[in-house]
């Protein structure tokens, strides 16, 4: 017999991110399956879209609200969400495989004593015992996993789960609680942002460059054809590694793994470690010179040539695609 | 002070992996381990800062077999003063793996901890939290850039679209993630000097394991597509597949 759930949405600057109405949907889904209710809870201050996150199919939405924990605090959200949790006997937590939820999903589980299973791609339930399906080794590999504690602590990767409005949405309860004297022990005081670009981890199109770019100075057509896509920037560990590009746009094992919407790899020759951080993008599309270059055994479409011609032309193509 | 870096012995980032005749681990037939290369960070971040204090010791300490001498040989290497191994041959759930890290760290009564963001064989990226939440220590996960100045810690962490700068103090565990620094090779006097430097053996705390792997699958693999063309003319093909075929824009 399982408690409730508790869904725990995570914000930025105050708007609850869609990974967060995705945690909200599955943990309305799962509640149903397990013949229980979910609850979902937020933490922060003024949370400017708190309403929507009642078309999920969560009974309570719990705004646990403190101006100092606008802002990520490790300990302040481990200590409040705890309190919670203990208080109204929550069973399994669920929360997004973002930077958050990867920093505060294990300390949650060693405070309710829950086992903790991250980055999950699929829920089954297998008679009474959920099962959780992961990957490992960047992608290579998928395991199934038992959590075998009563309490399980659980985040769902982003962009795999979609986020359902409930069928027959009972409007969801409001609870605002105001929380005092919070544990600031760690705390964040300033978000550099980087400088007017999009994440590899958030983006929905990447446009990536492997060393066929043959140096920095060819990268502005990397950057053009993601501007004219809408896209975020990526690269290959080896021009990570040379220097050529931040490590933050770094796709791959050592770097990020991906699973945008279109993937297009230029001058990306397709090195397993590459591969498997990008492998899952629903299409891919690879330029490159070298007609056997591995990056083709996973690409949906490809145009073997030179880059330097192929790229100008597809952004000049692409601007004229979206202007018409 | 004393500093522990915790390090994992895994497989090379370039090797293939098999499921192996349990199906739930890998078949290690003809894969490499090396050093888990977010815990290179880590090890480089542990000597920057004994360097900078002027004084102190680093240990590091790894949990698994006898085969994991080896990570703990490379960062000897490197110049960290001493190694632990935590012996256990079977596999351990993440939170296996911070018992037995925190035992040993409240041993060695050390107050900074430096391991990698996630070792590149599970991917958790869980167990410098535990670890942390264990031993009531502050962590920072991600950390890209750090100072420490008496008690007080000032980290830069990754996260999407930037980085938080997070203040905390000792004690504390920082998980590493690259770009923090660049590690030190290994110098020819750096390895002859490890094989003189002690690897103290012992078993790892025991634990009542949280989670059980119960399947391992290889994903489905995909199915290569069409080579739309061999130069520039083939773009508006390619464009008009991307928006009929996949929709995608």
């Amino acid at each position: 017999m399982v408690n409730k759930i508790l869904a725990v949405l995570e914000h930025r600057e105050g708007t609850i991110k869609r990974s967060g109405f995705e945690a909200a949907s599955i943990a309305a889904k799962l509640a149903k399956d397990l013949n229980t209710f979910a609850d979902a809870v937020v933490v922060g201050d003024a949370i400017s879209n708190i309403n929507e996150v009642s078309k999920y199919g969560v009974q309570k939405v719990i705004h646990l609200k403190n101006s100092e924990l606008a802002n990520y605090s490790s300990s302040g959200y481990t200590e409040v969400i705890t309190n919670l949790a203990k208080e109204s006997n929550y069973d399994i937590l669920i929360l997004s495989n973002t930077s958050l939820g990867k920093d505060l999903a294990p300390r949650l589980s060693i405070k309710l004593e829950a086992g903790c299973v991250v980055d999950c791609v699929k829920l089954n339930l297998s008679g009474s015992d959920l099962i959780l399906t992961r990957p490992t080794y960047a992608g290579k590999a998928l395991i199934d996993v038992k959590i075998l504690s009563d309490k399980k602590v659980i985040t769902l990767r982003p962009n795999v789960f979609k986020a359902m409005a409930a069928e027959n949405s009972a409007v969801a309860e409001l609870v605002v609680k105001e929380i005092s004297g919070v544990n600031l022990r760690s705390k964040v005081t300033s978000f550099k942002k980087s400088v007017g670009k999009m994440d590899v981890a958030e983006a929905d199109i990447i446009v990536s460059g492997g060393r066929g770019m043959k140096g920095p100075e060819n990268f502005h057509l990397i950057e053009e054809l993601a501007e004219a896509l809408g896209a975020a920037v990526g690269a290959s560990r080896a021009v990570v590694d040379a220097g050529w590009r931040p490590h933050n746009e770094q796709v791959g094992q050592t770097g990020k793994t991906v699973s945008p919407t279109l993937y297009v790899a230029c001058g990306i020759s397709g090195a397993i470690q590459h591969l498997a951080g990008m492998s899952s993008s629903k299409y891919i599309v690879a330029v490159n010179k070298d007609k056997d270059a591995p990056i083709f055994t996973v690409a949906d479409y490809g145009i073997t040539g030179d880059l330097f011609e192929i790229i100008p032309a597809l952004t000049n193509e692409i601007k004229k695609v979206k202007q018409s | 002070m004393k500093i522990v870096v915790c390090v994992s012995h895994v497989p090379d980032t370039a090797s293939r992996i098999k499921v192996g005749s349990d199906g739930k681990t890998i078949d290690p037939a003809g894969v490499t381990y090396i050093i888990n290369p977010y815990d290179e960070y880590a090890v480089e971040e542990a000597l920057k800062t004994k360097e900078k204090l002027g004084a102190g010791e680093v240990v590091v300490v790894t949990l698994g077999s006898e085969n994991s001498k080896e990570t703990i040989r490379k960062a000897l290497a490197m110049g960290v003063d001493s190694g632990v191994l935590l012996k256990d041959d079977n596999q351990r759930d993440s939170f296996g793996i911070a018992k037995a890290l925190a035992e040993e760290i409240k041993a060695q009564g050390s107050q900074l901890v430096f391991m990698g963001k996630q070792s590149v064989d599970y991917d958790n990226s869980i167990v410098g939290q535990l670890t942390a939440e264990l031993l009531d220590y502050n962590c920072v996960t991600v950390c890209v850039k750090l100072e420490i100045s008496g008690e007080k810690v000032t980290a830069e962490r990754e996260i999407e679209g930037g980085r938080e700068v997070v203040e905390t103090s000792l004690p504390v565990v920082i998980t590493c993630q690259k770009g923090l620094n660049e590690p030190r090779y290994a110098s020819l006097k750096g390895i002859m000097a490890a094989k003189k430097k002690t690897i103290e053996e012992k078993s790892a705390a025991s634990y009542t394991p949280k989670s059980e792997v119960v399947g391992m699958n290889l994903p489905a693999g995909k199915q290569p597509g069409r080579i739309v063309g061999s130069d520039a003319s083939a773009v508006p093909e390619l464009v008009r597949l991307l928006k009929e075929e996949a929709k995608v824009i």
